[in-house]
């Protein structure tokens, strides 16, 4: 039972998630070059939070064609399970494994702060056996995590319950307060706030644990 | 015999639905220039290429591929392709 976290150029998060995953929780974890294509072994994929090739173009734009994303749509596929976390979320949108986009703050700031969130959906593996309703805080660090969809992808969004979390105190103009989504099936999440900044108790709480607990659960 | 190369500019504009925080920002900071008169302002990207093909109709059906799944986002971008043979 291992867990990989791929490693694009300019990612800045991958050391902090294997912090997470390996320091504070004891899951085998091992880096996924960007070039890299074998994904065997693993029940999980990370793509981790950053600048992935500097975010040339649009974020995510030039990462999702790194040769590691063709074996994780097919590992998708499979079922297997994968968590983009802020440039990872922003990755899943531009590849097609979630729907809709990541845009330009509304306020123009980057935003570095506690959010608040609410669990919005208790369907999926993820949430560990939490309900709708109940609230969490997780660590926010992004200038360009407004979630953008048409109105047609919202209700099917809505259809599927497949809003994972929604922002308590929408930080930066996300369509329906959204702070994250899954895919129809619930094996792929994508969210904007940082779970792996909050497993350490000595810094940032551990209310991240449970995602990071869920790669393998 | 030599094939052809052309000249191409992509623009690319966000959707008139989405919000564009950046050209508003850059329309209040014209009235603070004392440019009066600014209305819409909306910031986009040019994408500038030269690009060797056949014949105008593939240069064009490859451009299309490139604007549809690299250089614009369909989710929130638009694309407008000019195209002229160099």
């Amino acid at each position: 039972m291992s867990v990989g976290v791929v490693v694009f150029p300019g990612s800045n998060c991958d050391r902090d998630v294997r912090w997470a995953s390996e320091g504070c929780l004891g899951i085998p974890t091992r880096y996924l070059w960007h070039e890299e294509r074998d994904l065997s072994g693993l029940d999980a994929v990370v793509l981790p939070g950053g600048f992935s090739y500097g975010d040339y173009l649009r974020c995510g734009a030039i990462a999702r064609f790194a040769p590691v994303l063709e074996s994780l749509v097919e590992f998708a596929g499979n079922g297997g399970r994968v968590l983009g976390i802020c440039n990872g979320f922003q990755v899943l949108t531009e590849l097609g494994l979630l729907p809709g986009a990541l845009t330009r703050n509304r306020n123009l700031h980057f935003i570095c702060e506690d959010a608040p969130l609410e669990i919005a959906s208790g369907r999926t593996p993820w949430m560990q056996g939490r309900q709708a309703g109940e609230r969490l805080t997780l660590p926010i660090a992004h200038g360009e995590g407004r979630y953008q969809c048409t109105d047609d992808t919202l209700k099917q969004l809505q259809d599927d319950d497949a809003i994972a979390f929604r922002y308590v105190d929408n930080p930066n103009g996300s369509v329906a307060d959204i702070a994250g989504i899954t895919n129809a099936s619930g094996n792929v999440l994508g969210l904007m706030p940082h779970p792996e900044r909050a497993c350490d108790a000595t810094t940032g709480g551990i209310d991240g644990r449970p995602l990071i607990q869920a790669l393998l659960a | 015999m030599t094939v052809p190369r052309y000249q191409a500019r992509v623009l690319v504009n966000l959707r008139p639905s989405v919000l564009d925080p950046a050209g508003e920002a850059t329309r209040s900071a014209a009235s603070r220039l004392g440019v009066d008169g600014v209305g819409k302002l909306r910031i986009g990207k040019a994408v500038e290429l030269e690009l060797e093909a056949p014949d105008e109709q593939e240069a064009r059906r490859r451009l299309e591929l490139l604007s549809d799944r690299l250089l614009a986002n369909p989710v929130i971008e638009n694309w407008t392709l000019e195209l002229q043979q160099a």
